[in-house]
């Protein structure tokens, strides 16, 4: 029988999703439902010398006005959830409502709920607050210096923490070292711009004292958690429910002040709340991505062996630590500068610092494509300085396939992996010796064509639990499901994590109906509710598959294996007589004497005949802690050409090849890959925050933020090998985020390849026109 | 992202729609909406009413005018691009249409409400500029006038339009065998440009005979440039293209933002001239 697992079906959540039938959190309507909407500061870092909302609590329709000196008694400051061992990580209060100080533009200083939107948009105009400007900057190398504004008083010089990351005796190799090459690089703030932006639709029933809370969350159990903690709730009266969700990128993982703010209004109202973000204030207020000015270093011989990386970095956090903020540049940054090579030496530090910007948390890779970028750059530009080819320097560094499981020198093990053989498929595809004689042939020609070649690896899938706790994240990192079969033999499958567009309501149903010997149309995957859902920790990192869908399997497994258990007794057969064979138990040489998995669900609900001792039901549920994380790579090319008059750069051909271990669904693995790189391509050429001297955000609507649209982007070409994973019993790794992690570099590299014969080094991203233009200016000047 | 509270009226013919607009209240005319909309979602533009015209049929349409052609102001881009009697008298109109933006603002957004909104970035001005084009305007006290684009952009989003008129069409006389080309090179957030320019030129054989160039995006309107006449007389001599170019700039305050600093939008603009005159110079001749 043709397995499901492997096979490119449709993804089933797709068709509710393009014809408008899908419920988001802005679509809960309740009957007496009321609107908030915040004030927001229009200033990056000031004092709050009054507010006044008279005016506004007499406006039209108004309900409740509330400001930080109303609820800071009643709530708990919002908490920082991840605290990484070792550095001294400070988190400042960080209140709902702002009522001494604003520390970025778009803090919230006051609530306004009134009885309909427009309502509550015309009160805001009407609140007045003085302020009193202070110095601000948005800049974290410029924050961490002395002199800089002081954004709280208990963070002296603005230094969140400083995270070291040490293997082998960088020191001694930089001194001894034949080659050393740096260079400084800024990656840019992002706005991770999902295309539903946050919502809350909070409702409180006094009578049994239960908040339902609908949010636009990638983990609503780490929401429920996080709001009952700051509510004072008992965690079990609240739940939490992410219906639909309109992408995330990592910007839904944060518990927000004014997702609380809205449980709270719900709460003291009596009345159910809801708040819906525009545009203007989701670039203000959700999380910003990326953000780090890095001094890197990498040291080597003359025949191309690099034998040593330093870092240092400045990793901006914003004006608050969010939720899982302090983690994204140590953890899941320098713990992966080794990449895909055998470095033996590596010293990083990482300086997490307060800024009068937007907090940043979580974006599409987090951590893993800053430390991709780095040492991928650092790689072509040793190459360019030994005079060898990028490709021949990264085959020489490559971790050997045979030498899995590998320790790098941070000290983490890789599980599995064959980085050359990913490397020559792209180099295949792309027939790299041929693009270098037509390189060569259209620079006499005066054009400028350019190869970037990367090879990455990244980390998902973290785990297990002792992991989780020596890492300092303040939470689990399993994954849990509940496989339910029903008398009619359909299936439902709760699962802890909470999908929001990456298909597994498909891949899920893929692994379970195989299971069964069923068509996918009989199991469906239910998440996203807390109150019928088992503790999880959600979906981010991309660890869905690899940790979620293992204990789905495992569930499955115990299922079956009880269904197996029933078939023996009513066919009158030892369990060790019977096989699996087209969806049925059969017992072997007899297929006339078989049961099908319908046919025992059914018995098993009815329980007219079960064997001594069994209980009734048809169900079970398993808890996937993994041994491991999990280590995905490939390799891209990209080959651009480069209008050295306007400082264009063209996309030729865009190569991924990844090797995500085994593969549930292909087409799915390819969507996730297409919109990574896409994010990535984004990032390399066109996307950039950008705010000014006084840390006002210029770049505040989608008039100014160069979101990637379809007609800007090159065709991608797809191909993968694949290398299981020994750590999970689906032999899978992740996908959602390799796309990202590796396509920046690709692209610039590409870049400063073509743009080698000027003697250009290093551009920083985005490279857009204007700096492509700028940076042949400057070469054009050097040389003349 | 919700505006103050307004009053909406579709008018049901030009005259209904003047006789609203003769009443002096700050009434806004609604079209495509397009440029409006979010103006007034950003509460940047607070109105008491608008009056709807984009129903209006008598303000719809390509239509013959002398040898070449007329444009109801309402019309919207999508109509313009596949527009056959466009493609054949002034294709450069359907041709710059069809770059404009994405399909969902063609189908709305219209010719007139973008030049009536003047924007200094918007690309039809300078076409408009370049074609010497015509707009006729009507109003309940003035009655109907026709004022010349060359004259008519008169700074950021003002016009030379008074209070209580209504664009109603676009004329455009005919190009004979000149050509014109559009280039621009465009923010990647908003597609506007960062530097623009729209080319027409007339030629004898080898040799330019007439030529009219104008540049948007670069200054506080789009404007026609004084000082390519040296061009004439040459075969398109591209050193004497960039020459006119720069001189053309040499007045204009150009500022920089955070898609382009000045230097850069400045030389993409002399960059954006070159290729549009070499291209229309290249269409004339075929």
């Amino acid at each position: 029988m043709a397995t499901l697992f492997g096979s490119g079906i449709k993804r089933r959540e797709d068709p509710r999703l393009i014809t408008g039938n899908a419920t988001y959190t802005d679509d809960v309507k309740l009957p007496g439902l009321t609107y908030a909407m915040f004030v927001r500061s229009p200033y990056a870092h000031a004092k709050i010398t009054s507010i006044s909302v008279d005016a506004a609590r007499k406006a039209p329709g108004v309900v409740a006005v509330f400001t930080g000196r109303d609820v800071k008694d009643k709530l708990i400051p919002v908490p920082c959830a991840w605290n990484p061992p070792n550095c001294d990580l400070k988190v400042p209060p960080h209140p709902q409502l702002a009522w001494e100080k604003v520390r970025y533009v778009g803090d919230a200083v006051a609530m306004v709920v009134a009885e309909t939107r427009a309502q509550a948009r015309d009160a805001v105009d009407l609140v007045e607050v003085d302020y009193e400007p202070l110095g601000a900057t948005a800049d974290p190398e410029k924050a961490a210096q002395p002199g800089a504004a002081q954004l709280h008083a208990e963070v002296p010089g603005n230094i969140a923490f400083i995270w070291t990351v040490a293997g082998g005796d960088a020191e001694a190799a930089f001194k001894s070292a034949e080659v050393t090459v740096s260079q400084r690089i800024v990656q840019q703030r992002l706005l991770p711009t999902a295309m539903e932006a946050r919502a809350a639709v909070a409702s409180y029933n006094r009578g049994s004292g239960q908040l339902t809370l609908w949010c636009t969350s990638q983990n609503p159990h780490i929401h429920r958690f996080l709001c009952s903690v700051m509510l004072k709730l008992p965690e079990h009266r609240v739940r939490v429910i992410a219906p639909e969700v309109g992408g995330g990128f990592g910007s839904k993982i944060p518990v927000y002040p004014d997702e609380v703010l809205t449980a709270f209004a719900a709460m003291t109202l009596g009345r159910p709340v809801k708040w819906t973000e525009d545009r203007s204030e989701n670039y203000k207020v959700t999380i910003h991505g990326r953000d780090h000015i890095e001094y890197v270093e990498m040291c080597g011989t003359r025949d191309g062996r690099i034998t040593g990386l330093r870092t240092k970095v400045y990793a901006g956090l914003g004006g608050y630590a969010s939720t899982a903020a302090p983690g994204i540049p140590t953890i899941l940054h320098g713990l992966v500068y080794s990449g895909a090579y055998t470095i033996a030496n590596i010293h990083g530090v990482i300086h997490g610092v307060y800024t009068n910007g937007t907090p940043v948390d979580a974006y599409r890779g987090a951590g893993r494509p800053e430390a991709a970028y780095l040492i991928e750059r650092l790689v072509d530009i040793f190459a360019r300085k030994i005079g060898m080819d990028p490709v021949e320097v990264r085959r020489r560094n490559f971790i050997p396939k045979d030498r899995f499981p590998y320790t790098v020198a941070t000290g983490i093990t890789y599980d599995s992996g064959n980085y050359e053989a990913a490397l020559d498929k792209a180099v295949g595809m792309l027939g790299y010796r041929a693009f270098r004689a037509e390189q060569e042939k259209a620079r006499r020609q005066g054009r400028y064509l350019g190869v970037g070649v990367v090879s990455y690896i990244e980390i998902c899938g973290s785990g297990p639990g002792q992991v989780a706790a020596a890492i300092g994240f303040g939470g689990g990192q399993y994954e849990s499901a509940i496989v339910r079969v029903y008398p009619t033999g359909m299936v439902r499958v709760y699962i802890g994590a909470s999908p929001h567009g990456q298909g597994e309501e498909t891949t899920f149903a893929q692994i379970v109906a195989d299971e069964f010997g069923y068509p996918v149309e009989s199991v469906e995957i239910v998440h996203g509710d807390t109150d019928n859902t088992p503790q999880g920790w959600g979906t981010y990192g991309s660890r869905t598959t690899a940790v979620g869908g293992s204990a789905v399997k495992n569930a499955a497994v115990k299922v079956k294996e009880k269904a197996r258990a029933l078939a023996a007794h009513l066919l009158e057969a030892n369990e060790a007589d019977l096989e699996w064979k087209d969806g049925k138990f059969q017992v072997k040489g007899s297929p006339d004497k078989a049961k099908g998995f319908a046919e025992l669900a059914l018995m098993a609900n009815v329980a007219w005949n079960m064997p001594a001792g069994m209980e009734p039901g048809l169900e079970a549920s398993a808890f996937f802690d993994p041994s491991n994380f999990v280590f995905p790579f490939g390799s891209h090319i990209c080959t651009v050409e480069v209008d050295i008059e306007t400082g264009q750069v063209k996309i030729l051909r865009y190569i991924a090849v990844d090797d995500c271990g085994l593969q549930i669904n292909p087409m799915i693995v390819d969507g996730q890959i297409h919109g990574g790189v896409i994010q990535g391509i984004g990032e390399a050429l066109q996307e950039i925050a950008v705010y000014d001297d006084e840390a006002q955000l210029l770049t505040g609507t989608m008039m100014d933020y160069a979101v990637p649209k379809a007609s800007q982007m090159p065709t991608i070409e797809t191909a993968h090998t694949i290398t299981p994973s020994p750590v999970n019993p689906l032999g899978v790794k992740g996908c959602g985020e390799a796309g990202t992690i590796a396509s920046a570099a690709a692209v610039v590299n590409a870049v400063c390849d073509a743009l080698s014969p000027l003697g250009i080094l290093h551009i920083d991203k985005p490279l857009t026109p204007a700096r492509v233009w700028a940076a042949i200016q400057k070469a054009k000047g050097a040389k003349s | 992202m919700i505006p103050v509270s307004f009053d909406y009226v579709r008018a049901g013919s030009v005259k209904e729609a003047l006789n609203l607009l003769a009443a002096g209240d700050g009434s806004k005319v609604i079209a495509g909406g397009h440029s409006l909309l979010p103006m007034m979602r950003f509460r940047l533009v607070q109105s008491p009413r608008l009056v709807d015209i984009s129903r209006l049929d008598e303000l719809k349409g390509v239509q013959e005018f002398k040898k070449g052609v007329r444009i109801g102001a309402a019309t919207p881009y999508a109509d313009l691009v596949g527009n056959a009697l466009l493609r054949e008298r002034c294709p450069i109109v359907a041709e710059v249409a069809a770059g404009i933006a994405d399909i969902q603002v063609r189908n709305r957004g219209t010719i007139g409400g973008s030049l009536a909104h003047a924007d200094p970035a918007s690309d039809m001005p300078a076409v408009m500029l370049a074609l010497d084009a015509e707009f006729q305007l009507r109003s309940k006290k003035g009655g109907r006038r026709t004022a010349k684009a060359r004259g008519f952009f008169q700074g950021a989003f003002a016009t030379a339009m008074a209070e209580g008129e209504l664009l109603t069409d676009i004329l455009i006389g005919g190009m004979g065998r000149n050509a014109a080309a559009y280039v621009s090179f465009d923010s990647a957030a908003s597609g506007y440009a960062i530097a623009g320019v729209c080319a027409s030129v007339g030629r004898k054989r080898a040799t330019i005979s007439e030529i009219a160039v104008a540049f948007t995006g670069v200054g506080e309107i789009a404007f026609l440039a004084g000082s390519f006449e040296p061009v004439v007389g040459t075969k398109c001599d591209l050193a004497v293209v960039e020459k006119s170019a720069t001189e053309a700039l040499a007045g204009i305050d150009i500022g920089g933002d955070v898609h382009a600093p000045a230097d850069y939008r400045r030389h993409l603009a002399v960059v954006a001239a070159k290729r549009a005159v070499q291209t229309a110079y290249e269409r004339a001749g075929a």
